[in-house]
Formats: C-alpha cells, structure tokens, sequence
C-alpha cells in the first residue's frame, strides 16, 4: 500500500503520476483510460489534467479530444495553451455530441452541467424546442449524466441494499426509477437502474454516486466503476419520437416496447444501411412524454446524432436544449436535485434535508421488500409518524394572473420566460409561511401558471388554497394558488402501448 | 385529441336528440361563436340546441382531408383574437385546443432579397436594418405603440356594446335605465383611462380608426417594402387597400390579438383550425348542449311580440324562450326574420338597411399539397423561416394595383398572399417529405365583372401558383393537388353570405354601435327574445370568440331580469 501523502500534497502526487504516464512511446491517453489506470473518478483527473494543461505540460487533441505530452519543443497533433490569467484553468468539458450541438447553437449559450458545456437552446428562443416536444420530437443531448455500471455476482444484492426499492424483482430489459438514502433515511439522489445483463447494471443519476456505492460495496462480490465519460445519451422526446426511433435504429420493437422497458439494438434503418453500431435503447426521459433514451459507446456517439436527425427530418425533430427540458419536466412533475430538493450529501443545514417521501418520491420507497436497505429503519419511522413536508404541484389560473398585472396596467407578463429556479416563500392565504416554491413557469401548453413547491404536509391537500410570491413589474405580490395534481401533463401516449396510442396527439 | 371536425361532428351531442320539442335556448349555426355561445349557456344551466346547416360543425373554422394523407385548413388558418377569458372558462385546453406558435414573418422580394421579422426582436432588428437602420430602430417603437393600441382595444372590448356606445357616442339608450351600476362603473373607468392616456396616443387612436394604413405607416416607415408587409393585416379579409382610409383600423383590429397576454403572437391550432370548433364543440357538449348537423333553420318563430323558436327546412318546429343567431345579418336579419314579426313596425327598415351591409367578400383561399417544401428564392433552403407567416406584399404598389384588379370586378392577375405551411409547424398535416401549403389570396370579388367564378376558379388558382413562382421557382412542378376556394365557395360551404370572413366589412360605419345595425347593436335585435351572436356584431370578425360570449352573457342577463320581474 502507499505511503499515506502529507496532507495537502495528494493533488500533486495524482498530477505527477498522470503526467508519468505520459512518454515518447505513448504521447497520446483518453481520460477514462487514464482515470481506470490511475483509480480516479474522471472528474478529478480531467481537473488535475487541467492543470497540467494550464501549466504547459501536456495539450489536447483537437480531433480525438485526447491529452497529449508536451515535452521541451512540443509534439505535433497537440496545442500549447495559451497563458490563462488564472482566473479559469479548466475548460468546460464536451460532450461526445458536441461537434453537432455547437454546430446547430446558433443561439450561443452554453451553460454548464456538472462540468460540460450544454446548449441552453439551439435557437436564441427556446420556444420552439418547448413546443416540439409536445408537438413533434426533440432531441436532447444528457450526456452530462453520471454513468455507474455495477457488475457481478453480487450486484443485484448491492443495489438492493442501497437503493429504496426492490431491486430483486428488476427483470432483465427493464429499468426502474429510485432514490437512495444515507442511514438517516435523508435523500441522497434519485435516478434510474438498468439491468442490462443477470449481472451487470447500468445507474444514472445526477450527481457523483460511485463513492458511495463503493462504500456499500465492501465485502460483496460486485465492481462499482464510473463510465460516465465511455457513453454518449441521447433522450428523443415527443409524440413522433416512436417513428423516428423506428427509422433509425434497427432490431428494437419499439412498439412493444413497455414504458420502462430496456433493448439493445444497432443503428440503422430495417432495410440494413448504417453502420451498425450497437445501441441500448429504453423508453425513459425527463419530459413526461412519449420518448427514448439511446447508451452508445462515445466513438459512435456522431453516428448515432445523424441516423435520429435524418430520420426525423420529416416528423419536425428540432435539437433541444436544456431551458426546453427544464420547461417539460415542471409540466411532467418532476422534480429536479439541487433545485427542488437539497440532496443530504451536501445539505449545509440539518433542516435542509428532506425523506424521499418529503421529495415527492414517497413511491419509491418500497418497505415491504426484504432487504435491510440503507435508511430503512428511519424511514419506517417516518411511515409511522407520517412525512413532515410534502411536495405539491401549484396552479395559479389565469384570471388570477390578469388580476395581478392589471394593477399596474399590463397584460399577464409571463409567457417565453424560462422555468424560474428561485425559490419564494408559500403562504396560507394572508397568513404565515408554510413552505417554498422552488420551480415555477408558465405552461404555454396548459396556458397555466405552475410550480412545484415544498410544504408543510397539513397543507399538502388537493385543492387547498395557498399563495406564493411572484415579481410583477418591480413590486412582489402574493399569487393565489391551489394544490394541484401531479403531473400537470400526462399524455396516454406516455405510457401507451406502442400499437395504440401512437402517433395521434 | 384534435380530432377532425368532419369525424367529431356526426356524433350525436350530450342529449338524446328530440323531434320537434322545447328547449330553453335555440343557437343558429355552429360556427366558433355559435358554439361559445352555446356553451356558455348550457354551462349556465340551460337547456340547448345547435342547429347547423351544413353536415360539419366548424362555419369557417373547418379542416379536412381532401386529398388523401394530406389535412387543409379550409379557411381559417390562424388563431390570435381567441379570448383568453373564453379559452379558460370553457376550459378549452382540456377538449383539446393546441396552438403552436409561428416563429417568423417572411416577405420575399422581386430581387431575390427578402424582409424578415423573427420572434427575437434583435435579429429582427438587423435583418430590417440591412433596409434601413431608421426602420429597424422605429419597428420596435412602433411594435410597442401599436400593443398599447392593441392594450386599449382590449379593454374597450370588455365592456359591453351599448354601454360603451352611450360613453363614447353619448347616444342615449331607448331604456337608459337598464344600464346596470356596475357596467356603468365599468364605463366611467374606460372613459377616465381614455382622458387620461397620453394626447399623443389618443390622437394615434382616433387616427387608427379613420386613417388608411399607408399615410398610418408613412409616419412611421421610410422602407416601401417594410410598409407593404405590415400593411397586410389592414386588408386582410377586407374590401380595402392598404391607401383606403379606414384600413388603419383593419390593422389596429389584428393587434388586438394576443397568445396567452402577449399581444401580436398567433398560433396555428394541431390539426388544423376545425380543432378549435371542435374544442368548443367538445366543451358545449360537456355542459349538456346538443349539437345538430345538416339542420337548415328556415325561420325564426314570433308569437306576441317575442321569439317562440325556429321552423326547420323540414318543416319541423322547435320552440324556446331564446333564439340566437350566429348567421351574417343578411341571413339573421333578413331571410330569418319576417318584417312584419318585429314589433313597433320597425322590421321593414331594418330589412331595407342590412340589405346594403357592406359584406361582399373579396379573399380566396387556395389550399396545396406539395411534393416537398417550397424554395424560396431569398432562403431556399429549409430552414425556421418556413415555421412562420410567408407574405407576397413586395411594395404598397404591388398591393395596391392587385386591389385596382378587384375594383373593376376581377380578381387580382398578380395577388397579394398571405401564406402558412402548416405541416412544418404540425407534421400530422401531410406525410413526411411532403407539405401542405395554404395560401390567403387577395382581392377576389364576390361577384365577377362578366362572368363567373365557376368559370374563373382555374384560372384563379393558376394566377396564384403563377404568382408563387416568381418568388419560388419550380413550385408549379410541386403541385399534387390544389383546392380553390373563391368568396362563393365561402359562403356555400362555411355559410357566410357574401363570403365575408369577418361577417361584413370592418369599417367605422359599420363597427361600435353600428354593428350591425343600430336597432341590434347589443346583440339584442328589435324582437324580445331573438340575439346576434356572430362576427357581425360587436367587435366583429377573426376566431375570437369574443360576440359568442357576449351575447351569451346578454341573454342570461335579461333571462335574470325577466325572471326578477316575472317574481
């Protein structure tokens, strides 16, 4: 084992033994490879990298995105960067899409999403990217996602044991959606479980989760590894989404798909042109419509954009960004870590924690299975004493809204605005706090204003009336609002079966 | 969801349907305002029938397939003046009602060039400025005037009809009395919000109303080109051009037009626009009431001095306590309504003045399928410009002498044309790779100078196909299938008379107090029990909704008032 470093001097010592990997003989590594070598999460060596980068001693690869030595002198293939100011020594990731995204962002904006460079919208507006998902189909690149594959014997008793629900009863080609708690039966994350194989499963969450998978793990025969940099995610979302995936992807049965169902399959259209690239396939997303998500290998990912973009050419698919998605997820319910929940890994306040329960993710928690899960005792506690707060849709009417800006003598100002993530305080009508709003945006679809809020679980009733703050010109005014039903939208075709619900909206 | 008017509307309504029978409430027509009218009647409780001529549902709000894979729009193409109050209280989003919005407005040039108008305001502001930087500077100033414009007209709107006209005529009420404290309220809050806009605005609005569009525009515009595209919405669906006084108000008219408070924006309904008549199909029957297709009604019944009901074409007569007509005046007034049913002996004169309601229709629609999209010679290639509004208005001449055309009696050789796609904005209206392509043609007369229109129709839609190639060549080769509509067709297929698509010109002679008469300016007509519920009154024309919730709250009104005096 190695020497323990003084404190302080890990980060050199990582940096140093990166840089050792580097030689004449092999001027050229790919992050993963470096991070599966050196036993680093990819996010630390692409920041240790970074530095070495700032520092002159290795460059990138323009064309394969790999590092390069940078000895006296230079190697060709690589470029020196430019002296920063030190005010940035790390460039944004990109995604493995991203040549294609950067080409169709006219709009230029880019925000960051756990260290990758993302479109906020493709157009300057993100209007239309909005409606296609309700009206045509979108394509959204989430790469970003973190990517945890669990392999062996044991991995299906480790997700057991970590996560809230019952992993013994995930059959092979389905995907389940759950969150996992610390002992405290505090939400750490939620996100979706693949059982690719008997023995192997594919998590994607969020946030960073190898660590403490990793922790659960000891003493079980199962490999917790970070892929996230290997697969490239594409979610195609929207009533057209079935016909598209169709053309483009071959040997799925996209129509007997079930919502939640898991297929592989390979790139190309029936007729067998294209390339051939292997592909998995589920029928999941974050916008509460009819849509799939595509795990390609990161070298097929360009592959994988052109054969969904040719085949929706004539079905009005549209590239979208992440203000679109923001947008469809309030309509569809949910809720969003970090926004409309703290996750207790990094909760500052005891108080900021909430149960998954408290999250609106009660349906996860399944506390008839037999395992002994992480936070189980706590959260049969909490069953008995029953949730403290609760997660609730607002709906504030549009009369509602003309009343609001007919004082100072406008119309509802609220249209084209982008899901606001500001939270405001929840009253009881004319009284006290009684919660947060912590989304909020009008739905052009539903022509409503909604949000989704935390609030104290007496309140938490269909139909109760409460009122939130909203901005109205300069002034703050209180909106009346009323609980309302989660999802705001739920289209059949959501979940319908792929041979009736279709193609009609 | 958006089901086709044509499959929704053989379907019998909420109750079973009766021969002959009372009802509460009798709607003539089931156009868009015919059935808001209806729908909030029954949501009011009351007991309803639609009588609907035609074997649809829809007057001018019509979709249908007729070229196989291939959903027109027959008519109406866009929707913007749909009330907001009645979207929501009918809960139209429920049954339905799905509009995308369009992104941009094109106006191709002779010379290859083009204007384009975007929804994000500084692209629009560099592509006007590659025009003229002045223009592109004002457009946004402009844009903000004509919202406030757009603002007042709102809330004008709002307030009933002969209130208003007492407020602002000072016409005095046969029964001022019956001005009610709270709409006189009302009122006195429009008057003080009228005194007390800024002079400069008061003069824009009162120009608005009388003006021609282009001495409106000349104000504010130095580019032709920029001037001519904006003047569209002054002519659209009107006897008029862009130099006509009293086009500036046709113009005002669509700004008054707003997607969910933002005024200006238009959206195209999923399917085609009959879905929005069969939303509120949908939510009438929800409330109970019945809809009847290929129902002619033959006449309104009086007895004593007050509607009784109607006599169908088959003989058949239905009584109720209310008859509302949604019908043209010509019809509701006129081939309706017997002279001598209409008490005081006024029925005669009023004949004799809603026979010269100015209402001849002067647009034609032509409906394509195409091969594929359409390549345009200033964008050729796809692209967003093609989600949007596309208008053949190059310069205030060119609109002009296509107008001269109509004056004499022909349609215009070279049209005005106002375009959607919309299977780019809604590919369910055509198969992929294909398109639908719907075009709004002026001028073409009702009546044709030394012919007919079953003589003209190729003729006229060849006139468009040719006048499209100008400016994007090769679409003659793309034609699978065309259908021309001419004002005829309008009137025998939506039900309109003189095929006028706002119901009657748009004309400060014929809006306010006049609409459509003095005598039925509140939607009241001279006979006790017998309303206007159409385009024709009021504010008039566009998807708006707006008369077919007016009248419907007039009537209950005075249902409420017969009743508190009958205790």
């Amino acid at each position: 084992m190695m020497r323990r470093a003084p404190q302080g001097t890990q980060a050199i010592q990582r940096a140093l033994s990166l840089y050792r990997s580097f030689s004449a003989q092999q001027p050229e590594h790919r992050l993963t490879d470096l991070a599966a070598e050196h036993g680093l999460h990819p996010s630390t060596a692409h920041r240790l990298l970074g530095a070495l980068e700032a520092g002159g001693l290795v460059g990138r690869n323009r064309d394969t995105q790999g590092y390069v030595w940078l000895p006296e002198g230079g190697v060709s293939g690589g470029e020196r960067p430019a002296r920063r100011n030190g005010m940035r020594l790390l460039a944004p990731l990109v995604t493995p899409f991203h040549r294609r995204t950067e080409a169709l962002c006219e709009s230029g904006a880019w925000r960051d999403w756990s260290g990758y460079a993302c479109a906020l919208s493709h157009d300057p507006l993100p209007d239309h990217e909005y409606w296609a998902v309700r009206n045509t189909a979108a394509l959204f690149d989430v790469s970003p996602l973190f990517k945890v594959e669990i392999v062996g014997p044991d991995s299906e008793r480790l997700l057991d044991r970590v996560m809230t629900r019952d992993f013994t009863k995930c059959r092979v080609g389905r995907v389940i959606y759950t969150s996992w708690c610390n002992e405290d039966g505090h939400l750490l994350q939620d996100g979706n479980v693949q059982r690719l194989e008997p023995e192997r499963f594919l998590v994607s969450a969020a946030e960073p989760c190898l660590r403490w998978f990793g922790d659960c793990a000891v003493g079980m025969d199962a490999l917790v590894r970070d892929v996230s940099a290997d697969l490239g995610v594409l979610a195609l979302q929207g009533p057209r989404a079935r016909a598209i995936a169709e053309a483009a992807i071959r040997g799925v049965d996209f129509a007997g798909m079930r919502y939640f169902d898991l297929a592989g399959g390979e790139l190309g259209d029936q007729a067998g042109a294209g390339r051939g690239a292997p592909v998995t396939v589920t029928r999941t997303g974050y916008t509460g419509d009819l849509g799939y998500e595509f795990w390609v290998a990161s070298e097929d990912a360009e592959a994988l954009w052109d054969s969904l973009t040719v085949a929706g050419a004539g079905h009005g698919l549209r590239p979208a960004g992440l203000l679109a998605l923001d947008m469809v997820r309030v309509e569809a319910g949910l809720v969003l870590i970090d926004v409309d929940y703290v996750s207790a890994a990094h909760a500052e306040l005891e108080a900021l924690k909430v149960t998954p329960a408290e999250a609106g993710l009660g349906f996860t928690v399944k506390l008839d299975k037999e395992a002994d899960f992480v936070g189980r005792r706590a959260l049969e506690l909490e069953r008995e004493r029953g949730p403290a707060w609760a997660m609730v849709g607002l709906e504030v009417d549009w009369f509602e809204l003309e009343r609001l800006w007919s004082g100072i003598d406008l119309r509802p100002q609220v249209v084209g605005e982008p899901a606001s993530r500001e939270p405001t305080p929840v009253f009881v009508p004319g009284g006290s706090q009684v919660g947060q709003c912590t989304t909020r945006f009008f739905s052009p679809l539903l022509k409503k204003y909604i949000a989704l809020a935390t609030v104290q679980a007496d309140v938490a009733v269909l139909g109760t009336a409460l009122e939130f703050e909203v901005a109205v010109g300069y002034g703050r005014r209180r909106a009346r609002a009323r609980v309302a039903k989660r999802p705001f939208f739920l289209p059949d075709r959501k979940m319908a079966d792929g041979s009736a619900a279709g193609a009609a909206g | 969801m958006t089901e086709g008017v044509t499959e929704a509307a053989g379907t019998p309504g909420g109750a079973p349907e009766r021969r002959g029978g009372h009802f509460d409430a009798i709607v003539v027509g089931a156009g868009h305002n015919g059935l808001v009218s209806a729908a909030y009647l029954a949501r009011a409780g009351l007991d309803v029938v639609v009588l609907e001529r035609a074997p649809v549902i829809g007057g001018a709000t019509l979709s249908e397939e007729a070229f196989p894979g291939f959903r027109y729009s027959v008519f109406s193409y866009l929707v913007s003046l749909l009330r907001p109050e009645v979207i929501h209280e009918l809960d139209l989003v429920k049954h339905g009602l799905f509009l995308v919005p369009t992104a941009s407005t094109l106006n191709p040039l002779p010379n290859g060039d083009c204007l384009f108008r975007e929804s994000d305001p500084w692209r629009t502001y560099h592509h006007i400025a590659r025009h003229s930087r002045r223009d592109a500077e004002a457009l946004s100033e402009y844009k903000l005037e004509m919202r406030r414009m757009g603002h007042l007209m709102f809330k004008l709107q709002r307030a009933a009809p002969d209130e208003l006209a007492a407020a602002v005529a000072g016409h005095v009420d046969e029964n001022p009395g019956q001005i009610s404290s709270e709409l006189s309220a009302e009122v006195a809050d429009i008057s003080r919000y009228f005194l007390d806009l800024p002079k400069q605005r008061r003069r824009s609005f009162l120009q608005m109303l009388t003006m021609s569009s282009a001495d409106f525009l000349d104000q504010w515009f130095e580019c032709d080109a920029l001037k001519a595209a904006l003047s569209s919405s002054s002519i659209i669906g009107s006897f008029l051009s862009p130099r006509t006084p009293g086009s500036a108000y046709v113009l005002l008219h669509h700004y008054m037009g707003e997607v969910d408070g933002v005024y200006r924006e238009w959206g195209f309904q999923k399917g085609g626009t009959g879905g929005v008549a069969a939303a509120i199909a949908s939510a009438a029957r929800g409330y109970g009431a019945e809809i009847r297709t290929d129902c002619p009604v033959a006449r309104v019944l009086a007895r004593g001095g007050r509607a009784r009901g109607v006599a169908l074409a088959n003989g058949d007569e239905l009584t109720a306590d209310v008859v509302v007509s949604s019908a043209a005046p010509q019809v509701s007034l006129g081939r309706l309504l017997d002279a001598d049913d209409v008490p005081g002996g006024a029925g005669k004169g009023l004949r004799d003045r809603v026979a010269r309601w100015q209402s001849a229709g002067c647009a034609g629609k032509v409906n394509l399928a195409l091969d594929g999209l359409p390549r345009f010679e200033c964008m050729p290639e796809p692209g967003p410009h093609l989600a949007g509004g596309i208008t053949i208005a190059p310069s205030l001449d060119y609109v002009e002498r296509a107008f001269d055309d109509a004056k004499y009696g022909g349609f215009s050789e070279r049209p005005f044309i106002d375009m959607i796609i919309p299977s780019v904005l809604d590919p369910d209206m055509a198969p992929p790779g294909k398109c639908v392509l719907s075009c709004f043609v002026q001028y073409a007369p009702y009546e044709l100078a030394g012919t007919t229109w079953d003589e003209q129709r190729d003729a006229f839609g060849d006139a468009v196909v040719r006048t499209l190639a100008e400016y994007a060549p090769g679409i003659e080769d793309q034609v699978l299938h065309r259908q021309v509509l001419a004002p005829p067709d309008i009137e025998s297929i939506a039900g309109i008379s003189g095929g006028n698509i706002f119901h009657g010109e748009l004309r400060l002679s014929q809006l306010f107090l006049l609409r459509p008469d003095p005598a039925a300016a509140a939607f009241r007509t001279p006979l006790p029990g017998y309303y206007l519920c159409g385009s024709s009154t009021q504010f008039g024309g566009g998807i708006s909704g707006g008369p077919g919730r007016l009248a419907a709250l007039r009537i209950l009104d005075d249902l409420l008032r017969r009743g508190a005096e009958a205790r």
